[in-house]
């Protein structure tokens, strides 16, 4: 099936062809680059969600309580989750669905499982256009579960117009999660697990960071405050805390208030327009790093069946240099990319 | 092009038995011979299962089964799965089925079949060499 005849299914609302191209784009930057120009105009109507927080966090269980809040209400709701790609046998389990088993009218709720490695750093463009032809399959919301920050090649903040960081109590890791950068990327705290003991310290501990935040900026002036902090304290924005019990549901309407909440901000500071601008920019950039990373490949591939051997002798005895032969390596890739 | 192309495989347990040992087993062999395998748990309906397959868009269906009800759940897997007009997915059934049964289910379209004592090696090598697309 080509994809002219894909989009067109997928808009009478056959759900396999919305099925079939995301797995055209997610294999094929050519296929996504097709995929892309056809329906770039349908996009940009859902509302982006990505939920991210470390291994068992609860990530899953609490989008299966998100989900059935906005299905209740009549929304037509896409998720995509992303789990990490083995790295030894470039393999990967997928496993968020075991938590997402509630039955929904057909096509309420659409979810797409996706690993996150081995793709040549695809992964962040992979993400994004499943995103985006769910989201011109005229879903409501998308949803986006991630593994936390540094943990995975996709910074889910980067694409979503709201991003939950989950934090759970007894996890050990809270401090460490700060250390390494989830106050950049954080529009809402979920401690999630609120049943379980140390929830309201945990609460306690990251209200005492985002002080410090403003402390700092206070003090030493904005260049030593961390980018996102900055622009969102400027904008009037101090990421709320919600408190979650995704196995029972507790704290769920309260934290959908909260995103919403955050989207009305978003729109009436004028930092929706500042979000798209800057999460088109890194599509850009996502884009091109993979095209140029196949090009690489390809140029190696090449030059290993072609005059590689031949350079390498030439390195070996000292008549050229590597920066050179790379030099030369990179003048093919130039031309491959120009056409 | 260099794209690597990802074996996706879903590893479904249709009915109530609650056992789920042997279709983890397979679901990690699976992903360590680098597939891409999508669990999704105990107490899968027939009707569930294939709107997973319809959301997943997988080369590979394995139903695990060890209550017995393979010859309910399994043709109305198939039959859910032909309404929907999905042709092009391997579909393979593992756990307790007794041979007399595999015949009727071979005709419905269900292709390899895996008890216990099965090696894996065996499941793997058969889901490369008889992908439909
Ligand atoms: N007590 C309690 N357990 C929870 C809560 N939320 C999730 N869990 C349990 O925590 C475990 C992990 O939940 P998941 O939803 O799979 O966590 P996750 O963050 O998606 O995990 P990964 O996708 O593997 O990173 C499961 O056993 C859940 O039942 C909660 O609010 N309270
Ligand atoms: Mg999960």
């Amino acid at each position: 099936m080509d994809i002219d005849g894909l989009v067109e299914r997928m808009r009478q609302g056959d759900r396999r062809a919305t099925s079939r191209l995301i797995s055209l784009a997610e294999g094929d930057i050519a296929a996504a680059r097709a995929i892309s120009t056809r329906l770039f105009k349908d996009t940009g109507k859902a509302y982006i969600i990505g939920v991210t927080g470390a291994p068992g966090s609860g990530k899953s269980t609490l989008v299966n309580q998100i989900i059935s809040l906005l299905a209740k209400r009549g929304k037509r709701v896409g998720v995509v989750c992303v789990d990490p790609t083995s790295p030894f046998s470039g393999g990967a389990l997928l496993g968020d669905r075991i938590r997402m088993k509630e039955d929904y009218p057909p096509g309420q709720v659409f979810i797409r499982s996706m690993a996150s490695r081995g793709k040549l750093g695809g992964v962040a463009r992979a993400t994004k256009d499943t995103v985006s032809i769910l989201d011109a399959s005229g879903v409501d919301l998308v949803i986006v579960e991630t593994v936390g920050v540094g943990q995975n090649e996709i910074d889910v903040y980067t694409l979503a117009y709201t991003t939950l960081v989950l934090l759970a109590p007894g996890m050990g890791d809270e401090i460490q999660a700060f250390k390494a950068g989830i106050m950049e990327t954080s529009d809402i705290y979920v401690v999630n697990k609120a049943d379980h003991d140390g929830a309201d310290q945990l609460v306690g501990e990251i209200e005492s960071m985002l002080d410090l935040a403003e402390t700092i900026e206070l003090e030493h002036g904005e260049d030593h405050v961390v980018v996102e902090v900055r622009k969102q304290a400027k904008a009037g924005w101090r990421p709320p805390i919600c408190k979650t019990n995704a196995l029972t549901g507790d704290g769920v309407e309260a934290l959908w208030a909260a995103i919403e909440a955050h989207r009305s901000h978003l729109v009436n500071s004028g930092e929706m327009a500042r979000k798209n601008r800057s999460k088109y920019r890194q599509e850009i950039i996502d884009i091109l790093r993979e095209k140029f990373a196949l090009h690489v490949e390809e140029a190696l591939d090449l030059t290993k069946n072609g005059d590689l051997p031949a350079l390498l002798d030439e390195v070996a005895a000292r008549k050229q240099d590597p920066y050179t032969v790379s030099d030369g390596i990179g003048k093919k890739i130039a031309d491959a990319f120009k056409s | 092009m260099l794209q690597d192309r990802k074996i996706r495989v879903i590893v479904a347990k249709p009915g109530l038995d609650g056992h789920d040992r042997g279709a983890k087993v397979l679901a990690r062999a699976l992903r360590d011979a680098g597939m891409e395998v999508i669990y999704t748990g105990l107490h899968q309906t027939p009707a569930q299962i294939v709107e997973t397959v319809v959301q997943e868009d997988p080369d590979v269906l394995c139903l695990s089964i060890l209550s017995g009800a393979h010859n309910e759940l399994f043709p109305r897997v198939m039959t859910v799965l032909k309404e929907k007009g999905i042709d092009d997915v391997l579909v393979m059934a593992g756990g307790v089925i007794p041979d007399d049964d595999i015949e009727g289910l071979r005709r419905l379209g269900i292709e390899g079949f895996y008890g216990p004592g099965s090696k894996l090696q065996d499941i793997i090598d058969y889901i490369k060499s008889h992908l439909k697309r």
